[in-house]
């Protein structure tokens, strides 16, 4: 039987520790609507997710209820689009975010993820075009999501890419002033992208996946401060513990949720992401965690180890807890969705390149994080670059959500609400790193990727 | 724990009563679950972190209304008396602290 304080111990990391499901999501294979014709293709891509995600978000506040936990979003992603538009006869590729902004309103989700190229050895001829329409698709659309894989460990680094993502982070956030550049925010540059993660806005249905199925996203930062308080003063062992244990927890409700929707939605469930996702909220920080650790601010020398052990604790306690981990899988550490983070910025605690250090040791890279209007699409590619590199040569994913906030200064604040939160404007190194980003070509792949 | 029989296992729910003590807690829920057809399996209380705290299993395999108006009615019953009242399913808590 269970016990009173076990089930106590639930309760209170639900209402009081803002423990939830981040996202239920659902992958949604577009493969087979691509057409010559791009009115037939978009409707037929309208008709898919409209008809297997109609009853998600009736399904995820169902569960929501009846175990009590906050499912706090529903979203979808689909096949990355370039894929899927190549076969249609246009040149512009907005009429497909259009549409996937669309069907997620008429099924209710708040953000669908997908509109998507994997770049990193080379473009096609539907990858320049859905690169070059990721700007006014993410200026046009409120809930349509863009990533772009720019690099791999096998591949190495396209450069090219790299340079064109830096123009085009710089156009879609001038594309969005009026809202502080918001467009950036739905906009990821990743390395070693997932094929399977729920979050956004990196989230695509990748091209090894089934027709459909349910990935789930736990989060837990509040739950999971609360257990290293309790371990106030010990050793590092004991705190290593303290987080797997409540990792551990926190997954098993990811686990069981995720089946549970899986099952009524009649899809396969997928994996769950055990990355410990904040949220703007007081006391659902990642950056909290690593001050309980011990440490005056986030950011501040140690800040890097804390993050590694609080990182792999999450991995070592959330593998435990579910049958399929995948996605991201880590900690989060963006900087306008984290009260904490934010806080650290503010008193001059954490800087951008602490920030780029942090991303070595933990998913998923450079979140977030406003830098001044005036930064050039050059020093943004090669922000770009340094982090995917960190990525590659480390096998591991790394992104950047770069929001260079038109008109705002270092010291300025960016408002998006909700739960994309707010964040300060962030100083980036005033030197020039023109002539390096546009030498163009490849990066070639590292010695390690040899592996055969 | 002790396993239920095949037919109450998804049927069981824990019913959660957090706040400050006083007069009536229990025959307020208890009430409920009776006019409903819901049978208690386990009543404990106690006193953690300060908050009196009761849990109750119980089983709606023959429950004449759904979880979702259960939920509705105890928590009309918890603002009146000044408590938090949830409804759950048990899966929740026994997925988190079982293997």
């Amino acid at each position: 039987m269970l016990t009173i304080q076990e089930m106590f111990e639930t309760i209170k990391m639900v209402q009081r520790e803002h423990l939830d499901i981040r996202t239920i999501t659902m992958g949604i294979s577009l493969r087979d609507c691509a057409h010559s014709d791009v009115k037939i293709a978009c409707q037929k891509i309208y008709d898919k997710i409209t008809r297997l995600a109609n009853k998600l978000v009736a399904v995820g506040d169902d569960l929501e209820r009846e175990f009590g936990i906050p499912i706090v979003n529903k979203r979808i992603s689909v096949t990355p689009l370039a894929l899927v538009a190549e076969a249609s006869e246009t040149e512009c590729y907005v009429e497909f975010a259009r549409t996937l902004d669309r069907a997620a309103e008429a099924v209710g989700v708040n953000f669908i993820g997908g509109f998507s190229a994997l770049v990193h050895k080379g473009f096609t001829n539907g990858d320049l075009k859905l690169l070059a329409a990721i700007p006014q698709a993410l200026a046009e659309t409120e809930r349509v999501c863009a990533s772009v894989n720019v690099a791999t460990t096998k591949a190495g680094i396209n450069m090219d890419a790299v340079w064109r993502m830096g123009q085009i982070v710089k156009e879609t956030g001038e594309r969005t002033a009026e809202r502080d550049g918001l467009g950036c925010a739905k906009l990821v540059v990743f390395a070693n992208v997932p094929e399977d993660n729920p979050f956004m806005a990196g989230a695509f249905h990748g091209v090894g996946e089934a027709e459909c199925v349910i990935n789930t996203g736990v989060s837990g930062p509040g739950a999971v401060r609360s257990a290293v308080e309790k371990v106030a003063g010990t050793d590092f062992g004991t705190l290593s513990e303290a987080i797997k244990k409540t990792a551990f927890k926190i997954t098993r409700m990811g686990e069981l949720v995720g089946r549970a929707a899986a099952e009524r939605l009649q899809v396969p469930f997928g994996i769950v992401d055990v990355s410990l996702a904040p949220t703007p909220k007081v006391g659902d920080s990642v950056a909290e965690i690593l001050e309980a650790m011990g440490l005056e601010r986030c950011g501040t020398h140690g800040s890097t180890a804390a993050l590694a052990l609080l990182n792999d604790a999450v991995k070592k306690g959330g593998a435990m807890a579910s049958s399929y981990v995948g996605g991201l899988s880590g900690a989060f550490i963006p900087v306008s969705e984290d009260a904490g983070m934010i806080r650290a910025v503010e008193d001059g605690a954490l800087t951008l390149d602490k920030l780029e250090a942090m991303t070595c040791v933990c998913s998923v890279g450079l979140d977030m994080i406003a830098v001044p209007g005036s930064t050039s699409a050059e020093t943004i590619a090669a922000i770009i670059a340094d982090e995917v590199a960190i990525g590659v040569i480390n096998q591991k994913t790394t992104a950047v959500r770069l929001i260079p906030a038109p008109g705002k200064n270092v010291g300025d604040f960016v408002e998006f609400g909700g739960l994309l939160g707010r964040a300060p404007v962030m100083a980036v190194n005033a030197f020039s790193s023109t002539e390096f980003v546009r030498r163009g070509g490849r990066i070639p792949a590292p010695i390690h990727s040899l592996r055969n | 724990m002790s396993e239920a029989s095949e037919t109450t296992i998804g049927s069981r729910i824990i019913v959660s009563v957090l706040g400050h003590d006083r007069v009536g807690i229990i025959a307020a829920v208890t009430n409920i679950l009776a006019e409903s057809n819901i049978n208690i399996l386990d009543i404990s209380q106690t006193i953690i972190q300060e908050f009196f705290t009761m849990m109750l299993i119980a089983d709606m395999g023959n429950s004449k209304i759904d979880l979702a108006e259960l939920k509705d009615r105890l928590t009309k019953t918890g603002e009146e008396l000044g408590l938090r009242i949830e409804a759950q399913h048990e899966d929740i808590f026994r997925y988190m602290h079982r293997i």
